[in-house]
């Protein structure tokens, strides 16, 4: 791929490679994921996913034996150039496997965001806190106790809490780290109905366990497997069978995983 | 067995071996019941001890006025003042410093770092030097090179390094209960390490924080040693105008009435024994009444 498709890229990857001291996670992977597109991510465990998530946002600098190789683009520009990580990490939303409700209550964890961000106004906060719960599916069922706690929420409602965390911060990039991994099968199919539509706003990056789940949402599907980039392609493509590695074919068919 | 194999139902019998082990379950426990009993053996009596023979000295005026008749009567106002005094001093010193030295430690300090070895080393040592070794650390140190004089200022701060590692312990020990998910979280979203800290790290610390700066509330209320040559008097007719003058205090007073005046009758010392005493268990129970309250606040 050359230099000017990359420029349309959201995200771009060259030759990333992720290493924890001798232990390669991630070996050279390269590709790109355009705007406004779902972008599934399947493998087994200890395939490099999460690994490939935290060097898109920088998250190697909290780890003091994470080393990156390689350049990941963000815009255009190599993330490792931006002066301000913060501002880099707050226009890319995270959802982790497991829902983490800070210890505070609903609205502030909806809150956060923008508050770091340097919003004081309560009317604003107020609006962001509203419209991210309301993208998220949240709003009906909490909207009557704001105050309280949102590590008291149950697992599925914690997750949903999660994401609305994520979008207050208005991010382009929405990564979710198998987020149905403790959401019950109800929630986790109103989370891929609120993933559908914010396809429309943003670039959303969806690691998951669930290959159907991968099937079901994304536009494009990279098949991981021991730190490499075994395929990418369309995702119908992919699960019609159209694979160029019989071990995406055997791993979507769920021979192995 | 052989009766396994046919078809009606086996009842389950026990085996020597099974009697045995429940044998020997029953004895372990009725053991450790007893040690754990042992244990409030030693508290009862002191108490019991003190109530006795302390409790006729107690009075308002004992509280209120100065001793007299050469320590051998009257009250213990200055010496419980003083202790007030140094207890409150020695905190003012230790705890920013302790507080922030266990956020360094916990939120920014590389783990396998040798500097990070190096402190953790020191703050274990420094919380095993016995308390006569910081009253010789003190004296050198406050009173004789930066030239503080034996006054509270100079006991106050030898006490703070006695219970500087204790505070460095405590907060590091709760701010490492805080759940690591909840600052990945923040980090995430693009909070800087002090944003994490300050929002959501700390907050859910502070009781644990607070609970162990208390407790240091009687550990440096009960301590004779570093008091004795830094700043405390065996005995003063007035009270101390400043931090730089020298004070009574509750633990030096009754050492002195007990060993070094002759003459005072019994109960003085046990009041003494007793009101310090009183202090240290209002502070203890304040501390478990605090811990309890915001644990039925925690939130997670």
């Amino acid at each position: 791929m050359n230099r000017t498709a990359s420029k349309n890229n959201k995200i771009s990857i060259r030759n990333l490679t992720i290493r924890y001291g001798n232990f390669t996670a991630l070996s050279e992977v390269s590709l790109d994921i355009p705007a406004n597109e779902v972008f599934g991510i399947i493998g087994p465990a200890n395939s490099g996913k999460t690994s490939f998530l935290n060097a898109l946002n920088r998250m190697d600098m909290m780890r003091t034996t994470m080393q990156v190789e390689g350049s990941v683009l963000f815009n255009g520009v190599d993330v490792r150039s931006w002066s301000n990580v913060y501002a880099l990490r707050s226009k890319i939303g995270v959802v982790f496997p497991l829902p983490v409700g800070l210890p505070l209550s609903i609205y502030d964890n909806v809150a956060l965001s923008p508050r770091l961000r340097g919003i004081a106004n309560k009317s604003q906060i107020d609006e962001i806190v509203e419209r991210s719960l309301r993208r998220a599916a949240l709003w009906d069922e909490v909207k009557d106790r704001l105050t309280s706690l949102g590590s008291l929420l149950s697992g599925g409602q914690q997750q949903r809490l999660t994401i609305a965390r994520a979008l207050s911060q208005d991010p382009e990039v929405l990564m979710l780290d198998e987020f149905s991994i403790a959401v019950d099968p109800v929630t986790t199919m109103r989370i891929e109905d609120v993933l559908k539509e914010l396809k429309q706003q943003m670039t959303v990056i969806l690691v998951t366990n669930l290959v159907q789940q991968a099937n079901r949402l994304a536009d494009r599907t990279a098949f991981f497997l021991d730190g490499r980039c075994v395929e990418v392609g369309e995702t119908r493509a992919l699960f019609a069978g159209k694979v160029t590695d019989q071990r995406t074919h055997d791993y979507i068919e769920g021979r192995f995983g | 067995m052989n009766s396994v194999s046919g078809t009606h139902s086996v009842r389950f019998q026990a085996e020597p071996i099974n009697l045995k082990n429940a044998q020997v379950q029953k004895l372990v426990k009725i053991v450790l019941g007893l040690m754990a009993v042992t244990l409030v053996i030693p508290v009862a009596l002191i108490i019991l001890t003190l109530l006795q023979k302390g409790s006729p000295a107690i009075s308002w005026q004992f509280l209120t006025t100065f001793p007299s008749n050469g320590m051998t009567a009257g009250g213990i106002f200055p010496a419980l003042l003083g202790t007030v005094w140094l207890v409150a001093i020695s905190l003012l010193a230790s705890v920013p410093l302790g507080v922030a030295a266990a956020i360094y430690l916990s939120e920014y300090a590389p783990q396998d770092h040798w500097l990070t070895r190096v402190i953790n080393l020191a703050t274990i040592n420094l919380a095993g030097v016995p308390s006569i070794v910081h009253a010789l650390f003190g004296l050198g140190a406050f009173v004789a090179f930066f030239r503080l004089g034996t006054s509270i200022l100079a006991a106050s701060l030898t006490l703070a390094v006695m219970t500087l590692p204790v505070v460095i312990v405590a907060s590091w020990e709760s701010l490492q209960s805080v759940p690591q998910a909840f600052r990945e979280a923040c980090w995430n979203m693009g909070a800087t390490r002090w944003q994490t800290i300050w929002h959501v790290v700390l907050p859910n610390a502070l009781t644990g924080i607070l609970t162990g700066i208390i407790l240091q509330v009687s550990r440096a209320a009960g301590e004779t040693a570093p008091i004795m040559f830094t700043g405390a008097a065996f005995f003063l007719p007035f009270l101390p105008s400043g931090i730089m003058d020298q004070t009574m205090a509750l633990a030096l007073h009754l050492f002195t009435i007990s060993t070094q005046v002759p003459g005072v009758p019994e109960e003085i010392p046990f009041g003494v024994a007793l009101v310090l005493f009183g202090i240290v268990l209002v502070v203890n129970a304040f501390s478990i009444w605090l811990r309890m309250y915001l644990r039925s606040k925690k939130k997670w």
